[in-house]
């Protein structure tokens, strides 16, 4: 069992009278992608911000490698970040932006720029190295801050929303690439995102903030099938809720309970053994691949349900507007969310 | 076919309709007026003076003659007092201008880093303000900080009145044009650029020399413009404060008033003209004017 690479320990931030993070206890293994998954505003950035130095916590503690870091400048932690405007040194260009962690930390000259120029090439921007940051764009920047901060070889990378001004195409082969990246080099990374998809995509393990604190740590299939809170059913992919006396009604006991659009079988399709329930199409929504339909369950819950668009024509799909249908699902796909009494703390 | 179905505007709509498909003589109409005054009124007194400069006085009548000559230039270079005080004025210059970057920047970067937004607009309106009082109170009030048995006297620390005076007031004077250029060129830095920074390994002394100052360099650049050319043509700070040192301003001022000799004035003004094509054009070099 290799120590952690990071350990929070009751980490607490306040701005004036607004708790930006309350309480927040977590590890993060060595050598894991690790996601910290949240709306804006759920504490993740400041969160980040700690571990790294720029904040200093109003209460709690940070550990490196099992060190106490709490109180350490940014300057003095083996850590290193990818910010989120990139924030490329403009008066320098590619290369002595890369060059410039080991240039302050007086690495000889030949090493630093062997270094640099592996690094630009590992992010395929060798021949760029000695462009201006403003001659960049978008994604040759968010490059050259991953290469700048890899080539100090930290022990946990820190990236906040990295991907965040990318266009969506750009986004899913960078999501890869960094994916890549931190199985190759085997450095512990820290990934800020609101994207639940692409913490889906890369993560070893994910954290869901919310209001500052830590909903629930898992790893993404966990976290998709098996959410503890409504929070984490609805923010992590599309979930149905049924509760109350739908969840009698339906599920046939008292609680709360969520599945999953694509686990819902409609009409022809409902097989043997499913449960099953009434009700009525309200509307299909045409996506090319998968349809969504929108079914109001007789029991009062609506229900989203996902079918991929094997067969049939699309026009015989928006027929069932308006049409009455039974929906089932496997028993076991059903989530148990916990306890009732989470709705009245969810609707206050 | 315009002719034909004049628009529906009528007489209005017509003209700007001209003015719309000629783009040039839009441009012309919105630029003509203010480039006039540039070139005649500017542009046209600076070769007034230059042209001066180059003609002669009557020795007795005290009258202009347009010889041209080179008499002027002359006397200024080979006559040790004018070298002397064209190199003091450039001396005192640089000193002022000096001064205000070193004042000038840390109160810059507490205005735009680190005071609070509301501390930020109260701090502006402090630098502002003096610009409003006069100059003349200004400058007689800092006599009156330098005169024997005044406060920095009794302290024990007063220069007196000469050229040390001479720079301190005029450093004071001129300090907002500096702030002002090195405040806004501070809060366009990114502070993420400073995290970075730091999160690269480099302690704070690090990251003002490679990455701060670096930055604001063309902010402090266009700074010492307004320094430096203020100084360059003042002659009153020196009068109140200077004791019997002189510099060009005096010059050129004497020259004309008390010895009305207006090409030997016209031929000293044009030093701190060329110092200032010099020093823009040296500046120019460095690029920092590209990035104003």
């Amino acid at each position: 069992m290799s120590t952690a690479a990071v350990e929070l320990v009751g980490l607490s931030k306040s701005f004036g009278d607004v708790t930006a993070v309350d309480g927040v206890d977590l590890t993060i293994r060595d050598g894991e992608f690790f996601s910290m998954l949240g709306p804006s505003g759920s504490g993740k950035t400041t969160v980040l911000r700690m571990i790294a130095g720029f904040e200093q916590p109003t209460s709690g503690s940070v550990h490196l490698a099992g060190q106490d870091v709490t109180g350490r400048p940014p300057f003095a932690r083996d850590v290193n970040t990818v910010f989120q405007d990139y924030a490329l040194f403009p008066h320098m260009d590619v290369l002595a932006n890369v060059e410039y962690g080991l240039r302050v930390k007086k690495v000889p000259r030949p090493e630093r720029r062997e270094r640099a120029m592996a690094a630009l090439d590992s992010v395929q921007l060798g021949d760029l190295a000695a462009r201006r940051p403003t001659q960049l764009s978008g994604g040759q920047r968010q490059r050259v801050a991953l290469a700048r901060a890899l080539v100090n070889r930290p022990r946990v990378l820190l990236l906040d929303e990295p991907l965040g001004a990318l266009d969506l195409k750009l986004r899913r082969a960078m999501q890869l690439e960094l994916k890549q990246i931190q199985r190759e080099v085997g450095i512990t990374f820290v990934f800020v995102t609101h994207d639940q998809e692409e913490a889906l995509t890369m993560s070893d393990r994910i954290a869901v903030f919310r209001d500052g604190r830590i909903e629930q740590v898992a790893t993404p299939a966990d976290l998709y099938e098996s959410p503890t809170s409504p929070f984490v059913a609805g923010f992590v992919g599309t979930s149905n809720l049924l509760d109350g006396g739908a969840a009698q009604t339906v599920v046939g006991r008292p609680g709360m309970f969520s599945i999953r659009p694509e686990k819902i079988h409609l009409g022809d399709d409902v097989r043997d053994g499913d449960a099953t329930a009434p009700g009525v199409v309200q509307d299909v929504v045409y996506l090319g691949s998968v349809n969504h339909y929108l079914v109001e369950l007789d029991a009062g819950p609506t229900l989203t349900v996902l079918r991929q668009n094997l067969r049939g024509t699309t026009d015989e799909a928006m027929a069932l507007r308006g049409q009455r249908v039974t929906v089932g699902w496997a028993p076991e796909h059903v989530i148990e969310l916990g306890p009732h009494q989470q709705l009245e703390k969810e609707e206050s | 076919m315009a002719q034909q179905h004049p628009p529906p505007g009528g007489g209005a709509a017509l003209r700007s309709g001209v003015l719309h498909r000629h783009p040039r003589l839009r441009l012309g109409l919105l630029l003509g007026p203010p480039m006039l005054w540039l070139g005649v009124l500017y542009l046209g007194s600076l070769a007034a003076l230059f042209i001066t400069s180059l003609w002669s006085v009557d020795a007795f009548g005290g009258n202009i003659e347009r010889i041209w000559n080179l008499d002027n230039y002359r006397d200024l270079f080979t006559l040790d007092v004018y070298r002397t005080i064209t190199v003091r004025t450039l001396l005192i210059a640089a000193s002022v201008t000096v001064i205000d970057a070193v004042l000038a920047f840390p109160v810059a970067l507490y205005m735009a880093k680190v005071a609070s937004p509301r501390l930020q607009r109260i701090l502006v309106i402090a630098v502002l303000t003096p610009l409003w009082a006069s100059y003349l109170v200004k400058a007689y009030a800092w006599r009156g900080m330098f005169a024997s048995g005044g406060p920095l006297d009794s302290v024990g620390i007063s220069p007196g009145y000469g050229l040390a005076a001479t720079v301190l007031t005029l450093s004071y004077l001129w300090l907002p044009y500096m702030i002002l250029p090195m405040y806004a060129g501070l809060e366009r830095l990114p502070g993420s650029l400073i995290e970075a920074s730091a999160d690269l390994g480099a302690g704070t002394a690090t990251t003002m020399r490679r990455v701060v100052l670096p930055v604001l360099f063309p902010a402090a650049v266009a700074g010492s413009i307004f320094t430096f050319s203020l100084t360059l043509g003042d002659y009153i700070a020196v009068k109140i404060v200077g004791g019997a040192n002189q510099m060009l301003g005096n010059v050129v001022y004497d020259s004309f008033l008390t010895g009305n000799n207006l090409p030997f004035a016209a031929a000293v003004a044009t030093i701190p003209v060329a110092a200032m094509l010099v020093y823009l054009a040296a500046v120019r070099r460095t690029g920092a004017l590209d990035s104003l």
